[in-house]
């Protein structure tokens, strides 16, 4: 391990200060140790930074590593390194594994299994319930003990209300939010897809914004009732946008977060697609009215931050009908690309604003380390282009997994190096660390 | 054209046009003067069926193949009827439930079986999109055979023909589709067809079956069959598909026959000179009174009789031999 990197000469953006300049970063004994104009620091290697932003690492708070159980689809080592190649120092994991994350052990596996494997830091979601059924709490205290720093039953929404207070109330004791896959099942039955003109042209079962928005008017008003922490994941609609305007203003502890392909891609996308497998992923892509929301509500600061929903499948999975194939795509790798492409060059965004959803928001909102270059904290830092293009290759993704939607698109902006702990974990041309097959 | 074809030295019968596309997987894929070169062809096909001898060698050496992932007798013994007319070489392979629950994927069985080269392959399937899987992976022409809830390209082209026939023209008809549009491929092809080709639809059925936003195909959609009725040129009734959960949209067959079924004096509101059509099987009692099904505005057998003709047109147009190009 290097002792010391200096990156000379990026634009400093760290939203944790509200700064914006050009400036050296020193990153020395694994955290940031110095942030200045023309800083001499002797031994240290020199990256040339000129021309490139300089950030707090990427957090997704919201990812899918998939191990143990389906490692033919991703493994912690694969998905680190996804993580790695997009920027992101920390990812949490999700709890859908097989088995699933919902008891001591589990957990316990998981965290060993990232200590030999992963390259970028990954702190694991635990289950709400015991295997993920909606029936019974899962051992949220013991696995709290071993490292869990959310409860989620993703994939799967909590349709029992009882249930869902009881959850709010534990997880309260131990100060973890409880993170909500809001759909409500008698309302979403066989849906595929948003439901509106494309779905009805194509012929495909779809599923209205109110199977979304009706279980977070539920969830909003339980944990203003039970004064605990609620996460929304991957909010798609703009009624439940407004439902959670609702709930802060009355002061209720509800944050959310917006993936990047509910910011960029509608309902349309699956229209032109051809019924590509690639546009299917749960929740559905919504209407152009919805996007625009989600685009509004992200900016303004409603929703917290971005993430990712990294969902990665096998191609056979994903070489199916329309119908049969399985929900989700990767993310990882494209997420900077995407937001810089569709957002920040329009200039519907500020970087200091893309950043922060990244990176400070998303550590804030789990309570994780990262997100700031304050002097001390950890050298989580990542160094990428705003001018120069991506084309998305997914035969070069880390990931194990190829199913992303912007497959062969060329995008604006491109992840140049990511360090971790003050450890170089990517630099572009170089692949990531290691090789893992 | 893009698809690979043999060429043969000796044309059966020369070719004067072909449609502008490899595959027919919907009607919206496919221009205005593609429908209407199916429609003539379809007309030269239609005498052909006429005659003492009912065989041309137009397909000689071609092979299709027939895929029906669901359930049909229509459908699949016109297109084999059509295939032997044509003097093409026709296989058939039919399974029930999904490929998924067969064990091998759609995909591998597509691939299979172009490793044995048809010219053509004719699907039929459950799933919506399941010819564009197909289409997009294989070299071959395919042409949709009715998928899922989305489209049934033939059946709509063979209403038009038959509508044609009767009415000498397509522009300016007014057009009533009434029941199950929620869950017909049947609709949303004719919708698609008729609006393109200048007539005037309107779709009714309880608003448990109109799907959302089907407005914007252009048709006037209500929830009255009388109005929907009222002054027709074509009358066409769509089959309760309580195998799609069709039956979930109203409280009993009673109701919705009183309600929504073609009833004799239902009949008498659309012209004088209406014909009556449906893409059958029919529900008699359901959606339409025996009466009205069987009486002398129906021309729901000659349905059926012109799907023939119109499958032979599109599979010559599109796997027929050309002659010098």
């Amino acid at each position: 391990m290097t002792e010391a990197v200096l990156l000379r000469g990026g634009r400093v953006v760290d939203p944790s200060r509200n700064l914006d300049q050009t400036l050296d970063v020193l990153l020395r004994d694994g955290v940031v140790a110095k942030v200045d104009e023309r800083i001499a620091a002797k031994g240290a290697d020199v990256v040339d930074a000129a021309g490139l932003v300089v950030a707090p690492g990427f957090v997704d708070l919201h990812t899918h590593l998939r191990e143990p159980g389906f490692e033919y689809k991703e493994t912690v080592a694969t998905g680190t390194r996804a993580a790695a190649a997009g920027g992101f120092t920390a990812v949490c994991a999700m709890a859908n594994t097989m088995p699933a994350l919902d008891d001591a052990p589990a957990v316990a596996f998981l965290v060993r299994r990232i200590r030999e494997t992963a390259v970028v830091r990954v702190y694991p979601i635990g289950a709400v319930s015991k295997g993920l059924k909606g029936v019974e709490l899962a051992e949220i205290g013991l696995m709290k003990a071993e490292g869990i720093v959310a409860v989620s039953d993703d994939g799967k929404s909590i349709a029992n209300g009882m249930l869902m207070r009881r959850a709010l109330e534990y997880a309260s004791m131990f100060g973890l939010p409880v993170v909500v896959h809001e759909e409500d099942p008698s309302l979403v039955g066989g849906g595929v897809m948003n439901e509106g003109w494309t779905s009805t042209r194509l012929g495909l079962p779809g599923w209205p914004n109110v199977g979304e928005s009706a279980m977070v008017a539920r969830d909003v008003q339980l944990a203003a009732l039970t004064k605990a922490r609620l996460h929304v994941a991957h909010v798609s609609t703009r009624e439940s946008l407004e439902a959670i305007r609702a709930a802060r203003r009355e002061g209720a502890l509800v944050t959310c977060e917006v993936t990047p392909h509910h910011l960029t891609l509608t309902d349309e996308d699956v229209g032109r697609s051809g019924y590509d497998t690639r546009f299917k992923m749960n929740p559905p892509l919504r209407a152009e009215a919805d996007r625009a929301a989600l685009v509004a509500a992200l900016v303004e600061g409603t929703i917290d931050a971005v993430a990712t929903d990294h969902a990665p499948h096998h191609e056979d999975e994903k070489a199916l009908e329309f119908e049969d194939a399985p929900f989700g795509v990767t993310g990882l790798e494209t997420a900077l690309s995407v937001l810089v492409d569709a957002l920040l060059v329009p200039r519907a965004i500020t970087l200091v604003r893309l950043v922060e959803v990244l990176s400070t928001a998303p550590a804030r909102v789990f309570s994780l380390p990262g997100g700031t270059l304050a002097e001390g904290a950890p050298a989580d830092v990542v160094v990428f282009s705003t001018t120069k293009s991506t084309h998305v290759t997914p035969d070069g993704f880390a990931s194990r997994s190829k199913n992303s939607p912007w497959t062969a698109r060329t995008l604006r902006g491109r992840v140049e190096r990511t360090f971790v702990g003050g450890r170089e974990v990517f630099a572009r041309g170089a692949g990531t660390a290691g090789s893992v097959r | 054209m893009t698809t690979k074809r043999s060429e043969s030295p000796e044309p059966a019968v020369p070719r004067v046009s072909t449609l502008s596309r490899k595959d027919l997987l919907d009607i919206e894929s496919i221009t205005e003067d593609d429908i209407r070169l199916v429609l003539d062809t379809a007309e030269s096909m239609r005498e052909i069926n006429q005659r003492a001898i009912k065989k041309v060698p137009t397909l000689r050496g071609k092979l299709v193949a027939n895929l029906f992932f669901e359930n049909s007798t229509r459908t699949r013994f016109s297109f084999e009827i059509a295939e032997r007319r044509l003097s093409a070489d026709s296989i058939a392979f039919s399974a029930s439930g999904t490929s998924v629950a067969k064990g091998e994927t759609l995909l591998d069985t597509g691939k299979n079986l172009m490793a044995m080269a048809p010219d053509a392959i004719v699907i039929r399937h459950q799933r919506s999109g399941a010819p564009h899987l197909l289409a997009r992976h294989l070299p071959c022409a395919v042409v949709n055979a009715g998928d899922g809830t989305h489209a049934h390209p033939t059946q709509a082209l063979l209403d038009a023909f038959t509508i044609r026939r009767a009415k000498g023209t397509l522009a300016g008809l007014k057009v009533a589709i009434c029941g199950d549009v929620s869950h017909s491929r049947v609709a949303r092809s004719n919708v698609s067809l008729l609006t393109k080709m200048g007539a005037g639809v309107t779709l009714s059925g309880p608003a448990t079956l109109l799907p959302v936003e089907i407005e914007r195909t252009g048709a006037r959609v209500v929830t009255r069959v009388e109005e929907a009725v009222e002054g027709a040129d074509v009358v066409m009734m769509l089959r309760v598909q309580k195998e799609r959960g069709g039956g979930l949209g109203f409280p009993s067959d009673k109701e919705y026959f009183d309600l929504f079924g073609l009833t004799p004096a239902r009949r008498r509101l659309a012209k004088k000179d209406a014909i009556v059509m449906h893409p059958g099987p029919m529900n008699r009692g359901v959606e339409i009174d025996s009466s009205v099904a069987d009486g002398p505005d129906s021309v729901i057998l000659e349905q059926v009789e012109n799907g023939v003709a119109v499958r032979m047109a599109v599979l010559y147009l599109l796997i027929g031999t050309s002659g010098d190009d």
